[in-house]
């Protein structure tokens, strides 16, 4: 049923990592990504991976469902692989055949680039994996705040992503019974070529479209229904308030960061 | 609580370039009263205005002549649309496009965050009304799971939860199946009964007017019609005029008298009909 996907990859579980709040997760989620490009050498793997894994293992999240997540960005993988051997020059080819030369420094680059993507992604997804879209959307208009002196509509944004996030399941259910009502008059989603494919999409997008813009006006009038008037003067049932382990978690993302510039100083 | 004089309003229609094709008069010299703590229901055929009356009533539309009050605040009167609208709220037709967020707990808060009521206010309000719709037990759900009842019933929470006085229900169960239009009915009496909310049900399914305390009937944007249930069943055939149809029981006493069995005027309920028709049979020594 179309109507039990949840939405993002939320993993319920009530761990550590779970319960910090969604702006120390962002902000860690960021060191992270940072720090995996400060380093040159494999040495640099050691901090990232230790961190990485304990975060892992703190979450709580089975770790094969983290690899399913993988799953997906596998053709991805491969394809830097692949390129990373095909193209890297060097010196002595390890390997000849017609056009291909494969060196030492290639399978090198591209061992490197290969564990880089994979921790690149599985760090970014345990985020999503331990943080609730609401929660998400939450951190981010509170971390952005700040832009709000330059006139940036922060809170609207945030509004807009959480009502997006809300409607995701129910556009879906939607396009599905418009596909069946097609279907039911004699439309054919599934032969020809990608051409005749995108074209028959088409009896499917407007009258989305059409229902897209009639459920927004409803949606506005039931918000100004509801008093809704913009961000201002506004309270909030769940307001983000910064704990004991928040503050920890920061201290530990310092830490972690400050060991990774060691690295990068003395091993390259 | 809530008072229209002399109401009218026109859609406008405009073309392109913004010089008006036509006029449609929708509302047309409507004086209605409401009093505090009432059920009141509209009746009307499709496009006789009663969809158009209820959102006047809480400042979504501004009447082109004549005056709305709520609560004793005239609806022009910018400044109070705030107050206006948390005095009356609105349950619309549509469960799936009045709930907002994505967590049924988070969207009944959606109101009083709105209004800046503090943090622990909130949680109290958002529980009481949730277990006052019987709705608690789904309070960390996502509403894509809920029935359309239930859906209707946190919309309708949603709206309790800023206290108003007044709530009004645009044709709330005319996408819902019979279980849910019971349920949604049901909570509006009860809201009704235990919290002295005033609730104006507007719908075109008579068998939930029955227990109102005062009906209007429209038609082509007038109040055509007013009075308790009984006195408005009592009228048949005016009613058909209007395009509107009686309770199945209402009809089938009004048929049965016309063929001179002697039943009383606006039976409401199968047990009245039982009763009244039980009477009837024992008048005539137990033969018709």
């Amino acid at each position: 049923m179309i109507r039990d996907i949840t939405l993002g990859q939320y993993y319920p579980e009530n761990s550590i990592i779970h319960r910090l709040d969604p702006r120390v997760k962002i902000v860690g989620t960021l060191v992270y990504l940072v720090s995996l490009f400060l380093f040159k050498s494999f040495w640099g793997y050691i901090p990232t991976m230790i961190f990485l894994f304990s975060c892992i293992h703190l979450s709580k999240v089975p770790f094969k469902h983290i690899v399913k997540g993988l799953k997906a960005v596998v053709m991805l993988l491969m394809f830097t692989l692949i390129c990373n051997i095909i193209f890297t020059r060097g010196e002595v080819p390890l390997f000849e055949w017609k056009f291909i030369r494969i060196y030492p420094e290639g399978l090198r680059t591209a061992g490197f680039m290969g564990i880089r993507l994979t921790l690149l992604i599985t760090g970014s997804s345990l985020m999503t994996f331990t943080t609730t879209p609401t929660q998400l959307t939450d951190g981010l208009e509170r971390l952005f705040a700040p832009l709000k002196l330059f006139k940036v509509p922060v809170h609207e944004v945030a509004m807009m992503m959480s009502i997006a996030l809300r409607f995701i399941p129910v556009l879906l259910e939607e396009t599905d019974k418009i596909m069946k009502a097609q279907q039911a008059r004699g439309a054919d989603f599934e032969e020809g070529n990608i051409f005749q494919r995108a074209k028959a999409m088409v009896p499917i997008l407007v009258p989305l479209f059409i229902s897209s813009f009639r459920r927004a006006g409803d949606l506005a009038m039931a918000m100004e229904v509801r008093c809704y008037h913009g961000g201002e003067g506004r309270t909030r049932m769940k307001p983000l308030k910064y704990k004991g382990r928040d503050f920890i978690a920061y201290g530990v993302q310092l830490l972690y960061l400050a060991a990774l510039i060691l690295v990068r100083i003395f091993l390259g | 609580m809530i008072r229209t004089k002399e109401l009218a309003f026109d859609y406008i229609r405009r073309d392109e370039e913004g010089n008006v094709e036509s006029v449609t008069r929708a509302l047309d010299d409507i004086n209605i009263n409401v009093k505090q703590g009432d059920f009141v229901a509209i009746l009307g055929a499709n496009g006789s205005g009663k969809s158009t009356l209820a959102k006047h009533l809480n400042a979504i539309l501004m009447p082109t002549e004549g005056e709305v009050w709520v609560n004793g605040i005239k609806t022009t009167d910018e400044d109070n649309l705030l107050e206006i609208r948390k005095n009356a709220g609105m349950v619309f037709q549509n469960p799936d496009n009045q709930i907002i967020l994505t967590v049924v707990e988070e969207d009944v808060g959606f109101g009083p965050e709105n209004l800046g009521v503090p943090t622990k206010e909130i949680w109290e309000r958002v529980e009481k009304v949730l277990k006052s719709v019987g709705m608690l037990e789904f309070r960390k759900d996502s509403p894509n799971k809920l029935s359309g009842g239930q859906k209707q019933r946190v919309a309708i929470a949603g709206i309790m939860a800023m206290k108003p006085k007044c709530i009004i229900l645009d044709e709330p169960t005319a996408m819902l199946d019979p279980v849910g239009r019971k349920e949604v009915i049901a909570t509006a009496r009860e809201l009704n009964k235990k919290e002295g909310v005033t609730v104006i049900l507007i719908t075109h399914y008579m068998e939930e007017v029955t227990g109102a305390d005062v009906v209007f009937v429209m038609d082509s944007g007038k109040v055509v019609m007013t009075g308790t249930p009984r006195q408005i069943f009592s009228r048949v055939d005016q009613l058909k005029q209007f395009r509107l149809d009686v309770p199945q029981v209402t009809a089938l006493a009004h048929d049965l008298r016309k063929k001179g069995v002697p039943l009383p005027e606006g039976i409401l309920t199968p047990e009245e009909f039982e009763e009244a028709f039980t009477r009837a049979c024992d008048a005539r020594g137990g033969a018709i």
